[in-house]
């Protein structure tokens, strides 16, 4: 984000990258990440944003951490999931939907076709001549929400939808510290 | 022996643990305020022996606490790094196997499983998703069955034949194809004499069998299990 930002901390330590992306998600673990507040500005003084919302970079650098919310639900999702994880050294599955599919897993004992078909075809109300939208640029949905450890290494889960401001804080110091991360009771959570 | 007699004690992780005659060492274990995961085992009910998480060692042998009898001198030990790792993948074959999604389940923060799973420190899933197409019985008037969280572990079986004397559930199929069978004609709960006072509508240590029209009643985040870890809670549901 910061390119003058020297790449080394007054302690010695190196300065961390990392990136964050929503794929089948919400953007609820991300609000959750903004919730840390004012501990942002500690976070800043060790790490800088590498692809995020936060700095709208379209692609990836490489990364010591990869933040990954949400599951997978189309094949764009699986290509931003690849580039993530050839990327980052650690990669994270935040969240319920990265980690076990979560809500939009619902929809996996149901036919695809079918869906799409209530949703734009045969919905009461729709406009005359409605269908499903085949666009070109439009992602190819999957027939099945996969959580992302189905296809790539996942090295961590931080579980919680989303996990509390309390959880991505603690679960961060002990990556960049270089500890296990743990959350013990109160922080692990899976709703 | 008497249970007032100092010889009638175990060791269980270095710790003595006393015991009654017939005692089995989860329940002795239990009963003396220290905890062995566990989810099919419960105090007022024979025990069942199926969900395995509560495995411990005894020398050479890996056995289930909760059918192991209790016996002066045995030397048992739960908390290893060995018998931690075992529940844990244990924990996350039982969550593949139905669908759970918690954040949108009414047990959380009250559900034996999750809880469990917290105390195994279980942050993710390990295996492949089954995402099994399961139904949910919704045509009670006042109770919610859904079988996409059952984990078979028999206790409304237990419950509903040895408490309510009705023998409304039963587990049939073999391995991964065990399920859980209404003892109606049409299969469904409306057609049995169950009623929310059963005790079976009760037992249930997931979220299961809920009662219809309560929802939140107490908010996520203050419920039993979010206030205190699972190892320091009362033993039995509810
Ligand atoms: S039954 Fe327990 S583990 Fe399963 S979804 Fe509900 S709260 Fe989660
Ligand atoms: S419905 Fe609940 S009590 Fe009955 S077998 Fe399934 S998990 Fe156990």
């Amino acid at each position: 984000m910061n390119p003058s930002a020297s790449l080394k901390l007054p302690d010695g330590r190196r300065r961390l990258r990392l990136a964050t992306t929503s794929l089948a998600g919400c953007f609820g673990c991300h609000m959750s990440f903004l919730d840390i507040d004012e501990r942002l500005l500690m976070l800043i003084e060790r790490v800088d944003f590498d692809r995020s919302p936060f700095t709208d970079f379209k692609k990836i650098g490489h990364c010591d951490i990869g933040l990954v919310e949400g599951g997978l639900c189309s094949v764009e999702n699986v290509q931003v999931l690849r580039e993530f994880r050839a990327h980052c050294r650690t990669l994270v599955a935040v969240g319920a939907c990265a980690i076990n599919g979560g809500l939009p897993a619902q929809r996996n004992h149901l036919d695809l076709g079918q869906i799409l078909a209530e949703v734009y075809r045969e919905r009461p109300g729709l406009a005359p001549g409605s269908a499903v939208p085949d666009d070109p640029e439009l992602p190819l949905l999957l027939n099945r929400v996969h959580p992302i450890h189905e296809v790539v290494q996942v090295d961590y889960f931080l579980p919680g939808c989303p996990p509390s401001a309390d959880a991505i804080w603690s679960f961060l110091n002990d990556l960049m510290d270089g500890r296990t991360p743990h959350l013990g009771h109160g922080l692990i959570r899976y709703d | 022996m008497s249970s007032a007699d100092a010889a009638d004690v175990f060791h269980l992780d270095g710790h003595d643990v006393p015991f009654t005659t017939g005692e089995t060492v989860l329940a002795a274990t239990s009963r003396a305020g220290r905890y062995i995961p566990h989810l099919c085992w419960h105090p007022d009910f024979a025990p069942h022996g199926s969900c395995r998480v509560c495995t411990v060692r005894v020398g050479a042998r890996l056995v289930p606490a909760c059918t192991l009898p209790a016996a002066t001198g045995l030397v048992v030990e739960s908390d290893t790094a060995e018998l931690r790792h075992l529940r844990l993948r244990l924990l996350q074959l039982l969550f593949v196997e139905g669908n759970h999604f918690c954040p949108s389940c009414e047990k959380s923060g009250d559900c034996q499983l999750q809880a469990t799973a917290y105390a195994v420190d279980m942050t993710g899933p390990h295996f492949e998703e089954f995402y099994p197409a399961r139904p949910v019985d919704a045509s009670h008037p006042d109770i919610l069955l859904d079988l996409n969280r059952c984990i078979l572990c028999s206790l409304c079986v237990r419950a509903s034949r040895e408490v309510d004397g009705k023998s409304v559930f039963a587990l049939g199929g073999h391995g991964i194809d065990t399920h859980l069978l209404i003892d109606s004609p049409s299969g469904r709960l409306v057609d049995t004499d169950f009623a929310p006072t059963d005790r079976a509508a009760s037992i249930c240590p997931v979220g299961v069998i809920l009662p219809k029209r309560r929802g939140f009643a107490v908010p996520i985040g203050e419920r039993r299990f979010d206030q205190q870890p699972i190892s320091a809670a009362e033993e039995g549901d509810p």
